[in-house]
């Protein structure tokens, strides 16, 4: 035999899964609620996707490029979803050069800053989307109204989410059932068409997106069911002990950002636990954390901080929190 | 042909590969005789046999020529007849030299004593002493691929009982059908051999676990099985790695065996069909062993087929029966495509342990480029031992042995789940070897 042959340890097959296919799956699943943001918010939601999309891409690679002068790792998608998660929880009249220094505080200092893809402890599309909220109260919190292509979007006329809504209402001593008359109904709250973030007004849309990724298997269902249960529960809890003070459960569900943070954001690999019981367990937390802020916390949504408090701890959760060992429990029956 | 119904499997982790049972459909071809056989001393866990021949010697088929020294070892017998050649040293897959017999073959001339009709033999005569001495003596080892020595598996330690004997037919790895195509060709001769265990274990219940993607072989033995008494069918869903003993147990009787436990304390003993079969020719034909059945297999091969193979035959020989080695070859694999060893040299022989010759193209050899981990959790997920293998890796690279230990990675069965998922292309299962082979120094140390 003239020929030398491979010799390598097993396995010798290997699974079809790959990093870029799974970052494209996630954006796949975005599509629909991509689609609902420009079905609701027209060109304004067009102009915000774009440019956080594009500036991402484009800091990714000059920042690895130059600065770093290492190998760029923009094919594999991670940046496309940063950019994308970071519009989709911005207001459609958003201004362009904010937009960009946005992406550049996310990808610079959320990601790249740590290591890159793998090695960042927050989620970047948040961390971008806190600083820019942080820093722009006003620009973040003035919410256009979701009137579709119709509008212009540079006089729209603005108004408040019904979060706001809510919150400002009970501020002033109103109660919740006088407060709901001026809120949209559940049906807007389900379909989209409401003011708030281009990405998190369509409920169905997020859905969707949740039953994408969990036939593939790109995501489990231990993150997603696990926040919006506990929301459900403890809202639950709050409005039957003192339902004049407190909104219901359904409401707090279909509005803010809560589905669009448990299906995109708290599922982020790099940043959620590896366990299936470190999943539930930060899942419970964020959706705890989300209610405490909505309801008790000076910010009428709190899903953002939430999301971003859990993944400080991460690393806590995947140290204590181990798999279930083969063996562990025995059962001689 | 599938079983549609709800079937029983083990719960945590596992993989779905692609299967590719090319030769499932294909008898056993009984291959010719080689002109030369090199046999191997040491082909089982445990001490290498002594040889018991020398150059120039006449050996007969089924003659003893590798004498095993020590409880765990076991006898290396002629697997043809003819002149010994050469005692050396020589290549076994692993590139390593081990002492080996090199036989010239002339004729086919069987011990006397081995029956070679193949009359079934049901009335097991011997009494359990007699079977134990007579496995020892025939030198079974278990044919799945660990190669332990059979006559050490059953015999218990005191104040252990075995309530159950487990046959594992689930042949989970891509390409291989040897012990599918045993189980619908020999599903007879199988049987007396399990009810041969059953008599030495002293057990009532024996259960076969076979994977639905076996369906005929399923069909096959549940309808023989009803003139065996206490030997039950079970069929399995298709799950990768249900093959190993820990899983099967697992999905059979819903009992978990304990780390660094042995199946014998959750009460059972597992065999594999093949270890069985053996078993029979063992105890009622005299026959020790000195042949086994290979899938010889591979999408590139052009006559994928099973064998009934002489032990220390070349593995050359079987892939020219096969249709020769094709051009575009990368990889030969010993085993199957999850956990088979790849070799370098087709000139290294037949050993007991081998249940299949994979050959793969060049294209399909390659790894791909090592990226980031992203902390996807599928290792996680997917590992059947609920280890967590993203972890294991940084700490054998650090060197944090103490921690590996904690973190249980003894317990892992190499299975390469982990890397087979791993989107990254990451070598998880490499490095956690790496450190299973250090923490096993170091708990060697403490000693």
């Amino acid at each position: 035999m003239n020929k030398l042959l491979t010799v390598s340890p097993s396995p010798h097959i290997y699974g079809k899964d790959t990093t870029p296919n799974l970052m494209y799956g996630v954006i796949i699943a975005l599509i629909p609620a991509i689609l609902a943001s420009i079905l609701y918010f027209g060109w304004g939601s067009v102009i915000v996707i774009s440019v956080a999309v594009i500036s991402s891409v484009l800091f990714e690679f000059l920042i690895q490029r130059f600065l770093l002068q290492k190998k760029t790792t923009i094919q594999d998608g991670s940046a496309v979803i940063t950019g994308l998660l970071l519009s989709l929880c911005l207001p459609s009249n958003f201004p362009v050069s904010l937009i960009i220094l946005g992406s550049l505080f996310a990808i610079g200092v959320g990601k790249l800053s740590f290591g890159g893809l793998g090695n960042n402890p927050f989620n970047p599309a948040l961390v971008g989307r806190v600083f820019l909220f942080i820093s722009f109260p006003a620009k973040m919190t003035s919410w256009p109204e979701a009137k579709g292509f119709q509008t212009q979007f540079i006089d729209a006329s603005t108004g408040a989410t019904p979060l706001n809504i809510i919150k400002e209402g009970l501020g002033k001593g109103d109660s919740i059932s006088h407060l709901m008359d001026k809120i949209p109904t559940y049906q807007q709250l389900f379909f989209g068409n409401m003011g708030g973030s281009i990405g998190e007004v369509a409920a169905v849309a997020l859905i969707l997106g949740l039953a994408y990724l969990l036939l593939r298997k790109i995501i489990t269902w231990h993150i997603p069911v696990s926040i919006i249960l506990t929301v459900v529960i403890f809202t639950g809890i709050l409005w039957l002990v003192n339902p004049a003070q407190n909104a219901d459960p359904l409401f707090h569900i279909l509005s803010g950002g809560i589905l669009l943070g448990a299906i995109f954001m708290a599922t982020d690999y790099v940043t959620s636990p590896m366990t299936s019981k470190g999943m539930i367990l930060y899942g419970i937390c964020i959706g705890i954390l989300t209610v405490v802020i909505r309801r008790f916390g000076s910010y009428p949504e709190g899903v953002q901080f939430a999301i971003l408090i859990m993944n400080g701890f991460v690393p806590l959760i995947n140290y204590y929190i181990k798999p279930k060992r083969f063996g562990e429990e025995v059962k001689n029956g | 042909m599938r079983i549609n119904q709800a079937l029983k499997t083990y719960k945590r982790g596992g993989i779905h590969p692609a299967e590719y049972k090319l030769t499932d459909k294909s008898p056993v071809q009984i291959l010719p005789l080689p002109e030369q056989v090199t046999i191997l001393l040491s082909q089982h866990i445990g001490v290498p046999a002594i040889p018991v021949v020398s150059k120039g010697d006449t050996v007969k088929v089924g003659q003893l020529i590798g004498h095993g020294k020590g409880f765990v070892s076991a006898n290396i017998h002629s697997s043809v007849s003819g002149k010994v050649v050469k005692i050396d040293s020589l290549p076994d897959l692993t590139g390593y030299k081990k002492p080996a017999v090199v036989i010239e073959v002339e004729g086919d001339e069987w011990e006397e004593n081995i029956i070679q009709s193949t009359d079934l033999k049901e009335d097991i005569t011997l009494s359990e002493d007699e079977i134990l001495e007579k496995i020892r003596e025939s030198g079974i080892v278990g044919l799945g691929g660990a190669a332990f020595p059979s006559h050490v598996k059953l015999i218990l330690p005191k104040n252990k009982k075995a309530e159950a004997l487990i046959i594992n037919g689930v042949e989970c790895e891509p390409y291989l059908t040897s012990d599918h195509r045993l189980m619908l060709e020999y599903g007879e001769e199988m049987m007396v051999g399990i009810r041969i265990l059953m008599k030495v274990l002293n057990v009532r219940k024996a259960m076969i676990g076979i994977e639905n993607n076996k369906a005929d072989a399923i069909y096959h033995l549940t309808d023989i099985a009803s003139k065996f008494p206490g030997i039950e069918v079970y069929p399995l869903k298709v799950k990768y790695p249900q093959g190993s003993e820990k899983q099967l147990i697992k999905a059979l009787t819903g009992r978990e065996v304990p780390s660094l436990k042995l199946p014998v304390d959750v009460g059972v003993i597992v065999h594999n069909v093949s270890t069985a079969y053996a078993i029979y020719e063992a105890v009622q034909k005299n026959k020790p062993l000195i042949n086994r059945i290979i899938t010889v297999s591979g999408k590139s091969l052009k006559k994928p087929s099973n064998f009934v193979v002489r032990i220390g035959t070349p593995i050359q020989f079987l892939i020219e029966a096969a249709g020769g080695l094709p051009e575009n070859t990368g990889k030969v694999i010993s085993g199957g495509l999850m956990m088979g060893k790849a070799f370098n040299s087709l000139d290294v022989p037949v050993i007991k342990g081998m249940s299949g010759i994979l050959v793969l193209p060049e294209d399909e050899t390659k790894r791909k480029t090592i990226e980031p981990c992203i902390r996807c959790s599928k290792c996680v997920t997917v590992c059947p031992m609920g280890l967590e293998p993203y972890l294991l890796m940084p700490l054998t690279q650090d060197g944090n042995f103490y921690r590996l230990e904690k973190e249980m990675v003894l317990d892992c069965l190499e299975c390469g789940s982990c890397s087979y998922i791993c989107p990254a292309n990451r070598p998880l299962l490499d490095y956690i070897r790496l450190g299973k082979t250090d923490v096993n120094k170091i708990i060697r140390e403490r000693r």
